[in-house]
């Protein structure tokens, strides 16, 4: 966005006459190239997105025709509502979103003690703990699943949103885990001590200090675990039958829909996460500017 | 306010193999100014936290005010702490710092807004109350730690080396603020430092410690004329003290020290020790030097000498002996000059040789 094209200032004979300017120009060449860099994975990321709204905002026609502009021709919400009017997405909307909070507050109220206590106390087998998390992350979704869907059978919640919720949980929670632990290691132990001197109690100066200093970094690790799971779709898929999330729905009816119909779909994937990001946004620059201290 | 009674106390950290305290006892009397003085690594910050409670020791006792806490919790012991990092909470503005003991107290908001307005103007933070630490300068993080330990009114104040971040002139400033407010606060207090002269200048009595130990407590010139061990007179005062071999002798009842085959009169008590060899401790500014020849002083060759601006600091040759002598700044001296220097008896100390430890007589 900035400084890659600014003309070089012109250079009169003086003060600086004899300085070596091959660091600087070197030291130019290398930013220009990072912002070429950004900008290039902008575009890898942006182009699907830009394709896919296109996509949704087509008229049956136009999506056919061919060859395809890439300005937006005729503008139409024809596609999405008859997206929005096909039986099972309006209900699976509602259920990914069910899913991704109901994960959200499981896996940040099982995970977050569990990332504190890893950032604040040395235990036995802390380590191997620690390594242990990220095997679980190892297992494929689809091994775990049709075990699950038995095991939820069982227990009488197959086909239901809190397996699904559980199920992300259980995938979310290693990552929470981690990330959390790392944040929590951030909030100087001075700080928890002193609220501890000042007459907190261990859960009041939790609750005092460290919590609102560890709040921008909870909040970046619930926006990771609540996209997780709004795009999972494999154990979703095989948990439930009737009450499907929008990927899951999405990807059960991908065979027999009309080729806008699956487009509609993308965008209809598309635009919560985004918008959760953004709402997010204020938290995750906030972790990385400079909130702690 | 309240007496601090230490006792026994002895902790080792998890894995760590030494203990970081060994058996230390210490009584600080209600209202005394004590400083915990000793290198770094010696256990000056594990006893400030056992008496917190934010350390639990392996065993001893811990009493303030006569009431066992050992085992408390810190909010327990109505005692306040500042911290080294200062550790004012980022995320609260000074004055919320400032009250945010109190208010865990659950006093009274206005009772709180008045202790915030008297401490802020006490340490001169009126202007901040509205800023967040993050937009103060070192020095005023410092006091804003500062303020929000006496408001509390404990009856322990905890300092660990509270002024070790702030550059050397702020520190001096600092230094002698501190030192007026708790002596009209009165309170008593416990003030970690490495640093001599901070501990010298603000202690009621200094704590010196080493390894875990503590080595000497004293008033402070006590510790600074007489050091227990050659290693608290090395540690302490700047130059640090000289000490010299010698052997100590007696020539007709009176006491004599003979240092490269030289002689000068030692303190008339010393006739009680055996004779033999011996360390003498003597502080740089108790030599008086001479440019001419006198009867009882000890020849010595200047090595080198630097003009300090109040003093001179002279380094002399004594037989084999370096020796640091503090002379006036317009003392004519140069180096290979000659000197004559003057060791006053009373000043002297005596070191056993293999052990440092100093010698006393009962006089
Ligand atoms: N949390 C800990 N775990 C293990 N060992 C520790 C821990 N804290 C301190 N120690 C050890 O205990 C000893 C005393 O440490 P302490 O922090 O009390 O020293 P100090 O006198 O305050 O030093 P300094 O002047 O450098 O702050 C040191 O040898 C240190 O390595
Ligand atoms: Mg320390």
């Amino acid at each position: 966005m900035t400084a890659a094209g600014t003309a070089a200032p012109d250079r009169a004979a003086a003060p600086d006459a004899g300085v070596d300017r091959a660091p600087l120009a070197r030291r130019r060449r290398n930013r220009m190239l990072v912002q070429v860099a950004c900008l290039a994975i902008t575009a890898f990321m942006a182009a699907p997105m830009y394709l896919i709204t296109l996509a949704a905002f087509s008229t049956r026609e136009s999506l056919n025709a061919f060859p395809k502009s890439f300005a937006p021709a005729d503008v139409s919400t024809e596609t999405l509502r008859s997206f929005l009017g096909a039986t099972g997405v309006v209900p699976s909307f509602l259920n990914s979103l069910v899913v991704g909070l109901l994960t959200l507050v499981l896996s940040v109220a099982i995970g977050t003690p569990a990332g504190y206590a890893l950032a604040r106390h040395v235990f036995a087998g802390r380590d191997a703990y620690q390594l242990f998390l990220l095997f679980t992350r190892a297992l494929p979704i689809v091994v775990l699943s049709v075990p699950l869907a038995r095991f939820f059978i069982t227990a009488g919640l197959s086909d239901t949103v809190l397996a699904v919720a559980l199920l992300h949980t259980a995938l979310a929670l290693p990552t929470t885990v981690l990330i959390t632990a790392s944040i929590f290691t951030a909030v100087p132990r001075d700080l928890e001590e002193a609220a501890l001197v000042f007459g907190c109690t261990r859960a009041s100066a939790f609750r005092q200090v460290v919590a609102p200093l560890a709040l921008p970094g909870i909040a970046a690790a619930s926006l990771f675990t609540f996209v997780l799971s709004w795009n999972e779709v494999l154990g979703a898929a095989v948990l439930t039958l009737t009450n499907r999330t929008l990927p899951a729905q999405v990807l059960g009816s991908l065979q027999w829909s009309p080729l806008p119909y699956r487009f509609a779909g993308g965008f209809a994937l598309l635009v919560p996460a985004l918008i959760f990001i953004f709402v997010m946004r204020r938290y995750l620059l906030n972790m990385w500017g400079t909130t702690l201290r | 306010m309240a007496e601090v009674e230490i006792s026994q106390l002895h902790k080792t950290y998890p894995g760590g193999g030494r203990p970081a305290t060994r058996d230390v006892s210490l009584t600080v009397a209600d209202g005394e100014f004590m400083v915990l003085l000793g290198p770094s690594g010696c256990g000056k910050t594990t006893l400030l936290r056992m008496i917190a409670g934010l350390e639990l020791p392996d065993r001893g006792s811990v009493r303030i005010g006569g009431r066992d806490v050992t085992y408390r919790a810190p909010r327990e012991r109505n005692l306040s702490m500042v911290f080294q990092s200062y550790a004012v909470f980022p995320h609260k503005k000074v004055a919320d710092n400032i009250g945010f003991g109190l208010a865990m107290r659950k006093a009274d908001r206005a009772v709180i807004q008045d202790k915030i307005a008297w401490a802020a103007g006490l340490l001169q933070l009126e202007d901040y109350l509205d800023r967040y630490p993050s937009q103060l300068s070192g020095g005023q993080r410092q006091r804003v730690a500062v303020a929000r330990a006496i408001v509390m009114e404990p009856d322990v104040l905890l300092m660990d080396e509270p002024l070790s971040n702030l550059d050397a002139l702020l520190r001096l400033q600092f230094r002698a603020e501190l030192k007026k407010l708790l002596t009209d606060l009165g309170t008593t207090c416990v003030y970690v430092t490495h640093d001599q002269v901070e501990a010298l200048s603000l202690g009621e009595r200094v704590a010196v410690m080493k390894d875990g130990e503590i080595v000497q407590c004293g008033p402070p010139m006590e510790v600074y004329d007489s050091p227990a061990s050659e290693f608290i007179g090395g540690f302490i005062g700047s130059p640090p003290m000289n000490f010299l071999d010698a052997t100590l002798r007696r020539d007709g009842g009176e006491a004599v020290i003979e240092v490269a085959g030289q002689r000068s009169a030692a303190p008339g008590s010393w006739a009680a020790f055996a004779e033999g060899p011996v360390r003498i401790g003597v502080r740089a500014e108790t030599i008086t030097a001479h440019r001419a020849e006198r009867s009882g002083a000890l020849r010595a060759v200047t090595e080198v000498a630097e003009p300090l601006g109040s003093t001179t600091l002279v380094t002399a040759v004594l037989g084999e002996q370096r020796i640091k002598v503090q002379v006036p700044p317009d003392f004519p001296v140069g180096a290979g000059d000659d000197l004559w220097l003057d060791l006053r008896a009373d000043r002297l100390s005596c070191y056993e040789r293999d052990t440092g430890r100093v010698l006393v007589s009962d006089r």
